[in-house]
């Protein structure tokens, strides 16, 4: 499972980051950032979908591409 | 009008609370009719019943309509509601208090940058302050905000006489702390506290005086703020106020109008608001012993619990000008027209959310809009989040059972920000308290 951040929807809501900060970071402004190549490792696997689950701006998507 | 609202589908009236400041000068309008067709956000009947008005009307006229204050609209379901707030072409966001002034400030700065300001001004009104608010910048206060909550709640344990006192934790506890925290950050007299609030009060409450009444108010704000400014320029100092003046657009330093607009924002934005979301949060507490003790058992359930009382009582709505005439759900919208942008009915519509009428603590999925949604999202999002989820902590903690004294002696808010404004609750006793 791999985590993508779409930068043009993200507004900086920050419920990422709160839930799993495994997998996200912020930078100075705020806005989310994928930590390193996004692979979720497998015991992360749902706190990625609870991340998904929660941004208002739907900005958050999982693929299956790793 | 061709719009689903009509006279002839009348809600019956609602409960009215009078929660209006007894020192205000009387609204101009009357009781409402209908919500369908003459609502009134600003009535003091509509903050105490607004879930009950909105279910209504989201089932017979989704878009209200109003004639008072030279015409407005409100949705109530989600997907109108995200919709308005992300189409900034058809919308401005040159007034977001719907009120009985006519003298509005110009797009596409508006008096009080970002929040009044559209594309693509907006853009770098918005980015200057972004870092100030940014999760990192903001986590350093969490001690600050903590040990304020702990001496307002010294404060209220020594004045508890007998073990079965009464609080008002409106009053006493959640107002002070945003108005605290803001006045450290923009580097203001705390000892200004009470002033601040009138302001607050008189922009956000006070939206159906007299529109002289209205202009005369704003006129002290700006003067208050700029006797501030005064002092910055003279004593630079480390906080919100110096970083503003000393900011930058395009390599020119910001207006005074904007500069003062922008702090007249961060002064009101933040205080009401967090005022509301953690008097609401108490009062679900004190009126569901169930979840406060489910609290008290599975402490991490905090972070779902604080979500989910955000969503459900979200504070704040929004509003819109009507930038060009269009339809919105078959309703005739007019240029100059009012919407309001109800965030908080968008959060309680079921066809957004599982079992949207239940404050479910543990909800895992939530996306909840009470920060708003697009290029406005609320800028202090994560001081609100910080200083909501401490505030209502260290309540519980200090106070592990507490309960409604009297539902009847809770007094709402009146106006676009929605919460408690008087909160008895009773402290009961217990065993000493465990400090989170
Ligand atoms: C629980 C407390 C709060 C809630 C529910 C809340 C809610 C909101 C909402 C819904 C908006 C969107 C406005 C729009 O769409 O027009 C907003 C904007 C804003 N809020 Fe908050 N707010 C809270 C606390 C704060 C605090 C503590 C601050 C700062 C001290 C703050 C500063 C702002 C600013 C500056 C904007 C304008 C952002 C822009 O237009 O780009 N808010 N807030
Ligand atoms: S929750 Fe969504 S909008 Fe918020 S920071 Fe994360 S990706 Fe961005």
């Amino acid at each position: 499972m791999r985590v993508h951040v779409d930068s043009e929807k993200c507004q900086g809501h920050n419920r990422c980051y709160a839930l799993a900060p495994e997998l996200f970071d912020v930078d100075e402004f705020g806005s989310s950032v994928v930590i390193g190549d996004g692979v979720v490792a497998p015991a992360l696997e749902d706190k990625a979908r609870l991340a998904v689950a929660n941004c208002p701006e739907f900005a958050i998507t999982v693929s299956d591409d790793a | 009008m061709t719009g689903p609202a009509g006279p002839d589908r009348c809600a019956g009236a609602t409960d009215p609370h009078d929660a209006a400041d007894p020192a205000d000068p009387p609204s101009i309008f009357g009781p409402v009719a209908d919500w369908a067709t003459d609502f009134d956000h600003a009535d003091p009947s509509y903050n105490p019943n607004a879930h009950a008005i909105w279910a209504d009307l989201r089932q017979r006229c989704p878009v209200a309509h109003t004639d008072r204050y030279h015409g407005a609209w409100l949705p109530t379901t989600h997907e109108l509601v995200s919709q308005i707030a992300y189409d900034t072409e058809h919308y401005t966001s040159r007034s977001v208090v719907v009120s009985t002034s006519t003298i509005l400030a110009q797009a596409p700065v508006g008096a009080a940058p970002p929040i009044s300001s559209d594309p693509p001004f907006h853009h770098h009104a918005r980015r200057l302050l972004l870092p100030p608010f940014a999760p990192k910048r903001i986590e350093p206060w969490e001690d600050d905000v903590r040990a304020l909550c702990d001496s307002l709640l010294d404060e209220i344990e020594a004045g508890l006489t007998d073990a079965s006192g009464v609080v008002d934790a409106a009053t006493q506890y959640a107002q002070h702390i945003p108005i605290n925290v803001i006045a450290r950050m923009l580097g203001f007299p705390p000892e200004d506290a009470d002033t601040f609030r009138g302001f607050v009060h008189d922009v956000l409450e006070g939206v159906n005086v007299d529109p002289e009444e209205r202009m005369e108010r704003f006129r002290r704000l700006d003067e208050y703020i700029d006797v501030q400014l005064q002092d910055h320029r003279a004593n630079p100092r480390d906080d919100l106020t110096s970083f503003l003046l000393e900011a930058t657009i395009f390599d020119r330093p910001l207006t005074h109008e904007h500069v003062r607009g922008s702090i007249i924002l961060l002064l009101l934005a933040g205080i009401d608001t967090t005022w509301s979301a953690i008097g609401s949060s108490l009062w679900h507490l004190a009126g569901h012993p169930d979840d406060l003790a489910r609290l008290h058992g599975e402490p991490e359930l905090w972070p779902s619990a604080i979500e989910e009382f955000l969503r459900f009582y979200a504070p704040v709505t929004m509003a819109r000008l009507v930038a060009q005439d269009h339809e919105l759900a078959g309703c005739p919208l007019k240029t100059d027209e009012w919407v309001l942008v109800p965030f908080p009915a968008a959060n309680v519509d079921p066809a957004a959310f599982d079992r949207a009428d239940e404050v479910l603590i543990d909800r895992q999925e939530n996306r909840h809009a009470a920060f708003g949604l697009g290029i406005h999202r609320c800028l202090g999002s994560n001081l609100a989040r910080l200083e909501v989820r401490v505030a209502v902590q260290q309540f519980v903690a200090r106070f592990p059972r507490f309960e409604l004294t009297d539902p009847d002696a809770v007094r709402w808010s009146v106006g676009q920000i929605r919460g408690p404004r008087r909160l008895p609750v009773r402290i009961m006793p217990t065993v000493p308290a465990r400090r989170v």
